[in-house]
């Protein structure tokens, strides 16, 4: 795996992830396209440009460890793990299948490289709270992310986490909500509002940044900037889009865990283009 | 000998303090080892440890979900880390955390309930933990220490802390007999059998320990020889020392301050069932919440003494024939 900054590379990077993606949900006929599309600039400006971590030594004691607390995007983190070289890229398409390694959700047993076995919402930013504690203990550079849903943060754990950061100033943290908008049953809005989210983390004493998050030099940026904040942890609530990148995906409820046909895959894979 | 000659029963310390010295000796030896606790540090003894060592102390505040995932966080990097807080809080706030951070993954970390049982008294049934034992149990891999002294908790604490696999270990909030001389090994998942009975056996474990030797007792002076085991390990649980005492005995009494439709009893029957089926008993809660009232007095209300156990055991001995 080669690391890069350059967007031209991460962009190729993202529209592979995004073909393996709608490819493999489509031939598992079932998954979570939307969450897993809106999060695709995220994980690849994590894995390949931020995060220290080598796939040749998955291991490393002082790697920086990232958990997909939304565990159901499972998709985009086995299609990043294929292009970094954890997993394989052919057998992608057995996702959901039985003895797959690509299991429905993210789990270590199948997987070793993966910090977090996850799939129940709420509990992902407590555990690499943990996790960042164990490195501040070891003075390690060890950082951690934790991508977070945003309909997950309606979890209370998350604000007893939040809470916890804050008050114990745990810096080497950044938690991600990937804010597409939309949960299961709906416009989050609808289910349960969030807003005023920023306000929300910023009164529970977290350092905020927003930033596009499709926009791969705003997330760059957004992740120097919350390295560079000392004394608290940062959160970045990266504004996105469901379903990013296939036009009748986008912003579509449905495609919140309903697997592309096959005439929908085509469709889909010629939009992402190759 | 007798069994009064035998067993002083004099007063120990409660097993939640042992726990707090164990966790300190731990603290000497291993810069590893670190302590999470949610706000009860001085009710469940942490605080001696966070006393020695502040820096690898970690204050969750009231909030028992956020502390287990920390703890499943720090024993997943490495740390050897216990969480603790009461029983019935640890447990049921934290049950959703410890089956999907610590039981799915395998993280080995240590889990320490205290103020188990209704021997908690004042507090009340909302304290009370009286299915800790099953929620404990239900979690795939883990493995379940109930101590009965405090000399069972000193060894056991540090010998779960170096266990590879998640790990339960309930503990009491009152002081309760000591069963076991200061030289007593211990190894999970190896019963220890205090007494050996020719007509019947008690099984037990925890503070009803003690009571199963005071009805022991009891029954040896009205020329009945009952054996007592102590089940410190609950899951895995020793398969071995039931079938034999189900085998010589042909009488199990199961004695627990648990409810007993999912606590060691079903454990013992299942094994009993397995092996060497016989007459059975099963005395602790049914499944109905306790009350207020001295430690003391919830007991004896409940039904939890050497006396009680004594009862149930006759009416054991009287199927058996």
């Amino acid at each position: 795996m080669t690391k890069t900054s350059d967007i031209g590379e991460l962009q190729a990077i993202a529209k592979r992830v995004r073909r393996h993606i709608v490819t493999m949900i489509a031939a598992a006929k079932s998954g979570h396209p939307g969450g897993s599309l809106s999060a695709v600039e995220t994980l690849v400006t994590l894995y390949f440009d931020v995060m220290r971590h080598d796939p040749a030594n998955p291991t490393w004691a002082e790697r920086d460890r990232f958990i997909l607390s939304k565990g159901h995007a499972a998709p985009v983190l086995y299609g990043v793990f294929a292009e970094a070289g954890y997993t394989p890229a052919d057998s992608l398409n057995t996702l959901r299948s039985i003895g797959s390694i690509y299991q429905g959700h993210p789990d270590k047993r199948f997987i070793p490289a993966l910090e977090a076995s996850t799939g129940s919402l709420g509990v992902g930013l407590s555990l690499g709270l943990g996790m960042a504690e164990a490195a501040r203990l070891d003075k390690s550079p060890t950082r951690v992310y934790v991508l977070l849903g945003d309909g997950e943060i309606q979890e209370g754990q998350i604000w007893e986490a939040a809470m916890y950061g804050a008050f114990h100033k745990v810096d080497n943290i950044v938690a991600i909500v990937d804010y597409n908008k939309i949960q299961l049953d709906g416009f989050v809005k609808d289910i349960m509002e969030l807003e005023p989210l920023a306000d929300k983390w910023r009164a529970s004493g977290w350092n905020v940044i927003e930033a596009d998050g499709h926009d791969f030099a705003a997330l760059q940026k957004a992740f120097a900037d919350a390295a560079a904040f000392k004394g608290k942890p940062s959160v970045l609530i990266a504004h996105t889009i469901k379903g990013k990148g296939v036009s009748f995906m986008e912003n579509n409820p449905k495609f919140h865990g309903v697997a592309p046909t096959k005439d929908e895959l085509e469709k889909a894979l010629q939009e992402i283009g190759a | 000998m007798s069994v009064k000659d035998k067993f002083e029963l004099k007063l120990g310390a409660a097993t939640r303090e042992a726990f707090g010295k164990a966790l300190v000796e731990l603290g000497k030896a291993d810069q590893n080892v670190v302590v999470c606790d949610a706000d009860l540090s001085k009710s469940t003894f942490t605080h001696l440890f966070a006393k020695e060592f502040p820096e690898r102390f970690f204050s969750c505040g009231i909030a028992e979900a956020n502390m287990v995932s920390i703890g499943a966080g720090l024993a997943s990097s490495g740390k050897v880390a216990f969480v603790a807080s009461f029983s019935a809080f640890v447990l049921n706030k934290g049950f959703e955390q410890l089956r999907v951070n610590v039981a799915y993954p395998q993280v080995p970390l240590k889990v320490v309930g205290t103020h188990s049982g209704i021997s908690i008294g004042e507090d009340g049934p909302s304290q009370m933990s009286v299915e800790d034992l099953s929620l404990a149990s239900s979690l795939a891999g883990f493995t379940v220490i109930s101590p009965a002294d405090e000399v069972a908790t000193f060894a056991l604490v540090k010998e779960a802390a170096y266990f590879d696999g998640p790990v339960f270990i309930r503990a009491g909030r009152i002081k309760v007999p000591l069963v076991y001389g200061p030289d007593q090994k211990f190894e999970i998942g190896k019963a220890i059998t205090l007494l050996e009975g020719k007509d019947m056996t008690f099984i037990s474990t925890g503070l009803m320990v003690a009571e199963c030797i005071r009805a022991a007792a009891i029954l040896e002076e009205e020329g009945i020889s009952a054996g007592v085991i102590d089940i410190h390990t609950i899951k895995p649980i020793d398969r071995e020392a039931i079938a034999n005492a189900a085998g010589s005995t042909g009488c199990i009494v199961v004695a627990e301050e648990h409810f007993t439709d999912c606590g060691l009893g079903v454990k013992v029957a299942q094994v009993v069932c397995e092996t060497n089926p016989c007459v059975m008993e099963f005395h602790g809660m049914g499944n109905y919440y306790a009350e207020s009232g001295t430690p003391e007095e919830v007991l004896v209300k409940y039904k939890m003494t050497g006396a009680d156990v004594a009862v149930t055991a006759r009416k054991a001995l009287a199927r058996k024939k």
